[in-house]
């Protein structure tokens, strides 16, 4: 059975959150997915259903060698990646003390982005200049993530984000 | 051919079951069960369908096991409440083909009018009970599934919950293999559940379920891990994986076959620990089977079979603490800009009607500022509890509100039976033309069925007239006559059904321009804030604000504003 392992390895945590409609699951399917392709053992999870009319939405990304519990921890979230101004205040206990917040870089995509809706897609560029994850893991998890569509677009987005300083 | 896929635990036990040679599977929609039925509806080699509801989804898969093929039925939690009736009496018939039972329970109701745990219908209905922790472990047991239920001709349960159903991780998957049908035959002792066959099965039962306790100790799904064995957790489901988190160097007894109970394993595991605790989120379920066989164990205050657990509460009951409830303060959902069920509802808060309702989107008018919905219970209950509430409290001034979806998988019985007691007053159909709250699946009154296929349509206004509605109308979601009708309808001495037909804005996207404001003519009475709308709302100094990439022009608001500061577009 899996899961049966002790988890010494060091294990990433990512915590999205935002609310319903704006590309947020969407995000940690595709870090899961990168990190799946880059050979780690990776869990994501979050909540469907009636949560996602416009309500609070929250994605729990975590991966390394082994991971068990499916759910991040209060202060054990290396990253938090929001969307929402208001979410990232209420989720921020989430963050380690060590940990990045993302909402300058959600801040500073406002004035980037020409089109809001690749928000997921800068704010992943962001993510992955921090993240121990090969370039080309990234961007065969934007094309499955997206399932295809504007991936010369998206590419674009995240490869500009993912150079930035 | 093996190959790694990022799966859900929907997904990855849809993938089991599929690899396991399943060829029949109905379900119907509700979270978190939903996309198990969605994965199995891609592959041509398995009758998946959406039936109308879970009784008759049961009762379809039962019958394509009797018939000798491998079948699933799958639901949530409640759904399973709805399929009772055949359930129980399936533990008696037994199987043919393989038969499994998929319930995803809710624990913390993320998404459900309740968080029962589904655990004690295994017990209740004498059924196997097999729970994975993950993913992974879903995938496996879906095999594992089928198997035993061959072996020991009987229908097995499989029990996610929410976070096994909806957590994510790496698979690797398989070909799938092909399994024989097992042939047909009459048996009426073995299918016919009259009485003096029935007693004699439910014999059959008893012994059967001693030979798969038996089956379940020697089960390697229920596995001792030895570590330090100062502290010894008994743990099923995802619960395991919390104090796994928390407590990686505890021992375990992991329970994946849950019911019949392993007791010698049980025993076994206590005796070999300094000190024990069972972690299981919900009910005591093997917290009192473990206290019944004698054995001393610690486990968790009553307070904790509320909601969810994670790792840290895991920690706080090994503690002894008691739970301490922490508001939530998520930002709650809201009916989606330019769906016509806001304007039902403004029309019904208008005419200040009691509203009896029922379980989808639509359930999204009970909360403020529409508060429009004051009754929900479980599918199907609107048009029922319409029918009493209506005779007690005037039926000028009570109405149902029901879905299409919800309508044809347990209103229709309701209305037949409003018709035949002689109700009046309105039932007010939401049509919008898909199952919008579980993700836009099809249902009868679409036309198409889960895989895609044209399937012949229920036309809603034949079935309530052939119900014994005296007048069925159909009117536009945005109809400017729509709260005058609904008043005429409700005041009338007859039973009316009012079809409210627009398309759920998911599947048909549909823009028209934003109304015009005028800051001149604004009181800030904020009347418009009372629709509840994603796309208008108060600036920081108290001006009201419409968003042009929210609004879809539905003009909703219009409706509210009495000052004319709010205007249709040209």
């Amino acid at each position: 059975m899996q899961d049966n392992e002790v988890t010494g390895d060091k294990v990433t945590n990512i915590l999205f959150c935002g609310t319903g409609g704006q590309g947020g699951l969407t995000a940690a399917e595709i870090v899961a997915l990168a990190a799946v392709y880059d050979g780690y053992h990776a869990k994501k999870s979050e909540v469907h259903g009636m949560a996602q009319r416009g309500g609070s939405v929250e994605s729990h990304v975590r991966f390394g060698k082994r991971v068990a519990s499916p759910l991040i921890e209060t202060g054990e979230a290396g990253f938090l990646v929001p969307f929402h101004k208001g979410e990232r205040d209420r989720m921020l206990q989430y963050l380690a003390k060590d940990g990045v917040d993302l909402l300058k870089d959600l801040q500073e995509a406002d004035g980037k982005l020409e089109n809001k809706k690749f928000i997921n897609t800068y704010m992943l560029g962001r993510l992955s200049k921090r993240l121990n994850i090969s370039r080309e893991s990234w961007l065969k998890a934007l094309e499955t993530g997206f399932k295809g569509r504007l991936v010369e677009e998206n590419r674009k987005v995240f490869l500009g984000a993912a150079q930035e300083d | 051919m093996k190959k790694i896929e990022l799966l859900s635990g929907d997904e990855a036990l849809a993938r089991g079951a599929y690899e396991a040679g399943l060829k029949a599977a109905a379900s119907y929609p509700g979270t978190p069960a939903t996309e198990i039925l969605e994965y199995l509806a891609q592959f041509k080699e398995v009758d998946a369908q959406w039936s109308v509801n879970e009784k008759t989804a049961f009762e379809v898969a039962l019958g394509a096991s009797v018939a000798g093929v491998r079948s699933m039925y799958s639901s949530k939690h409640v759904g399973v409440n709805v399929a009772m009736d055949p359930l129980m009496t399936s533990a008696y018939t037994g199987v043919n083909g393989g038969f499994v039972i998929v319930t995803a329970d809710d624990p913390g109701c993320h998404s459900s009018q309740n968080e029962q745990d589904n655990r004690l219908i295994a017990k209740f209905a004498k059924l196997p009970l097999l729970e994975p922790s993950s993913p992974g472990e879903a995938y496996i047991m879906a095999r594992s599934a089928f198997e035993i239920s061959e072996k020991f001709d009987i229908p097995v349960i499989i029990r996610l919950t929410t976070r096994v159903s909806h957590t994510k991780e790496n698979i690797e998957i398989s070909d799938r293999i092909e399994v024989p049908d097992k042939p047909f035959a009459v048996n009426a002792p073995k299918y016919v559940m009259v009485p003096v066959n029935a007693y004699k099965k439910h014999i059959e039962l008893e012994t059967k379920l001693s030979e798969i306790q038996k089956y379940s100790e020697q089960s390697d799904l229920n596995a001792i891990e030895m570590n330090d064995a100062s502290i010894g957790i008994i743990a099923d489901s995802v619960a395991y994986l919390y104090a796994k988190e928390k407590f990686p160097n505890a021992s375990f007894l992991k329970l994946g076959f849950c019911w019949p109970f392993p007791d010698a394993k049980i025993k076994e595991f206590a005796s070999k620990v300094k000190e024990l605790y069972v972690i299981e989120e919900l009910e005591p379920f093997i917290e009192e089977h473990v206290k019944q066989l004698g054995i001393k164990a610690k486990s968790k205050d009553a307070s904790y079979r509320i909601g969810e657990l994670n790792p840290a509460l895991v920690k706080e009951i090994v503690e002894g603490k008691k739970k301490t409830e922490r508001p939530q303060g998520a930002r709650k959902p809201v009916l989606c800009p330019g769906c016509a069920h806001r304007s039902v509802f403004y029309a019904l808060k208008k005419l200040k009607a009691v509203v009896a309702g029922d379980i989808g989107c639509y359930t999204l008018g009970a909360s403020k500022p529409l508060e429009a919905l004051h009754t929900t219970v479980c599918m199907g209950a609107s048009v029922t509890m319409f029918e009493s509430m209506s005779k007690i409290l005037g039926h000028g001034k009570v109405a149902a509100v029901i879905g299409d979806s919800t309508f044809v998988h347990s209103g229709i019985t309701g209305l037949i039976d409003a018709a035949y007691n002689n109700a009046n007053g309105l039932v007010i159909i939401l049509d919008n033309s898909t199952t919008a709250m579980t993700g836009s699946q099809p249902n009868p009154s679409t036309g198409y069925n889960a895989k895609g296929e044209a399937s012949k349509r229920l036309i809603l206004e034949d079935i309530c007239k052939a119900s014994g509605a005296d007048i069925v109308e159909v009117i536009h979601g945005f109809a400017p006559n729509l709260q005058e009708k609904i008043k005429e309808l409700m005041g009338k001495d007859a039973l009316s059904v009012l079809i409210v037909r627009y398309p759920c804005k998911i599947i048909a996207p549909v823009k028209d321009p934003m109304p015009v404001f005028s800051k001149e003519s604004c009181t800030k009475c904020y009347m418009c804030l009372q629709v509840d709308c994603p796309a208008i709302h108060k600036d920081d100094d108290g001006n009201i604000v419409l968003e042009e990439s929210v609004c879809t022009g539905c003009n909703v608001c219009v409706l509210a504003c009495k000052f004319g500061a709010l205007k249709k577009a040209d």
